[in-house]
């Protein structure tokens, strides 16, 4: 299976564990992940206003490259992810945003959304599927009590990003399920961490940050997992309460057996 | 106090039908920020579609909103509320020398495991 592969800033830098413990695990899975050869960063948060080109275009070229190499494009940081997911989606269904792309980069044919974009979990559930993880796991995280973060990105909005129930969402429950780990379900596995505002206001983000673990741990956690960085920063810094924070992928990684070498 | 092009351009810029709003308030019950927000997402709604939109540019929720989509999502009528509030963002910040963010103010907030993501995402959302 070979995958064009965004792997966006962040993960070159502060989430390199997001990335090699992404890219172990596929290799050990047999997925071939082609980073993209002159991706840019896709600025972290989706331009919502219907006015502007500028911002949407780093994405767009991401996504225009994983269609000249005919590939599905995977993301693994949420914020990438979501990013990339909604403008392609504005693509594929807003005539006047493709017009003035197609003119600003001078394009023979405009690019219309064709791009799938997937995240890494949604590989792992459609792509490998659950029940085959299972068998490739060899250090099963018997015991641990994972509860899983979603936050904003992976799932809103949904109609949108398209990637699991918004409201109540499965996929990393089944995902810590087939690691051989028990999921921890949580009210707040879904509401906002406040993570956006750690430069802006640092006491909002403390409140939120601390609300979310506080009900983790309430339930259980002993582990805590994200595909976000933003999120790992603001609940492993600016929330009280001491559950560890990992991202999903090491994880992965540990229940694969290739931890050590990543 | 009704201002007719500044309401249209938030209009254009957000894409919201804010006449679509029933009034329900389920926006503002959910939105994890709600103490921390002068006005509520169903008051940007409101306002903007009253044509009442220069006590939203002076507001602090402009710079609290959290862009968690949650009023988004859960709105029964898809009115969108937090796309309004990022078009009187933007409307602050298009003026000169508006910018909510200036580059010397980031440097006294860095700590070393900040990520990346933390700061391109407040350029984008606080500076134009
Ligand atoms: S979301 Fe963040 S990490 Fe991902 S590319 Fe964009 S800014 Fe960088
Ligand atoms: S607050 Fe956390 S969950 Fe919400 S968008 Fe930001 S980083 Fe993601
Ligand atoms: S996007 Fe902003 S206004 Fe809407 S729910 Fe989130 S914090 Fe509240
Ligand atoms: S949830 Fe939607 S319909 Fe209800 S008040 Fe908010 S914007 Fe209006």
């Amino acid at each position: 299976m070979v995958y064009s592969y965004y792997p966006g800033c962040t993960l070159k830098t502060k989430a390199k564990d997001l990335d090699r413990y992404a890219r172990a695990s596929a290799a050990a899975l047999g997925i071939e992940l082609q980073e993209l050869p002159d991706w840019q960063c896709c600025g972290g948060v989706y331009p919502m206003a219907k006015d502007e080109i500028a911002t949407k275009l780093s994405s767009v070229r991401a996504l225009l490259s994983a269609k000249e190499q005919g590939n599905d494009l995977v993301t693994m940081c949420s914020a990438c992810h979501n990013v990339l997911k909604q403008v392609n989606h504005d693509m594929a269904t807003d005539e006047n945003i493709v017009t003035k792309v197609a003119n600003y980069m001078k394009l023979d044919e405009p690019y219309r959304g064709e791009t799938k974009v997937i995240h890494f979990l949604e590989l792992l559930r459609d792509g490998v599927g659950f029940d085959e993880l299972k068998k490739h796991v060899v250090k099963p995280l018997k015991g641990v009590k994972i509860a899983p973060y979603y936050g904003c990105l992976l799932l809103r909005p949904g109609k949108v990003m398209a990637f699991d129930d918004p409201e109540n969402p499965a996929i990393m429950e089944n995902f810590i399920k087939a690691l051989g780990a028990e999921p921890v379900v949580y009210a707040m596995r879904n509401e906002c961490c406040g993570g956006y505002a750690t430069l802006e206001k640092k006491a909002i983000a403390e409140k939120k940050a601390t609300a979310v673990m506080d009900n983790a741990a309430a339930n259980g956690a002993q582990m805590m997992i994200t595909a976000c960085p933003l999120c790992l920063y603001n609940l492993t810094k600016n929330a009280q309460g001491g559950v560890p924070v990992k991202y999903f992928t090491e994880v992965l990684a540990e229940a694969l057996g290739v931890k050590e070498e990543a | 106090m009704e201002n007719t092009n500044l309401k249209e351009r938030i209009l254009e810029i957000s894409g919201v039908n804010p006449r679509k709003c029933m009034k329900c308030g389920k926006c503002s019950g959910t939105c994890p920020n709600y103490d921390e927000m002068e006005y509520h997402p169903h008051q940007f709604v409101s306002m903007v579609e009253k044509g009442d939109i220069e006590p939203l540019m002076k507001a602090e929720s402009l710079w609290t909103c959290l862009s968690c989509f949650a009023c988004v999502e859960r709105c029964p009528r898809s009115v969108e509320p937090a796309k309004l509030i990022e078009a009187v963002r933007l409307a602050v910040i298009r003026q000169q020398g508006a910018n909510h963010l200036k580059p010397q103010d980031i440097p006294d907030k860095l700590d070393e495991d900040l990520p990346q993501q933390a700061i391109v995402s407040a350029f984008r959302k606080y500076t134009k």
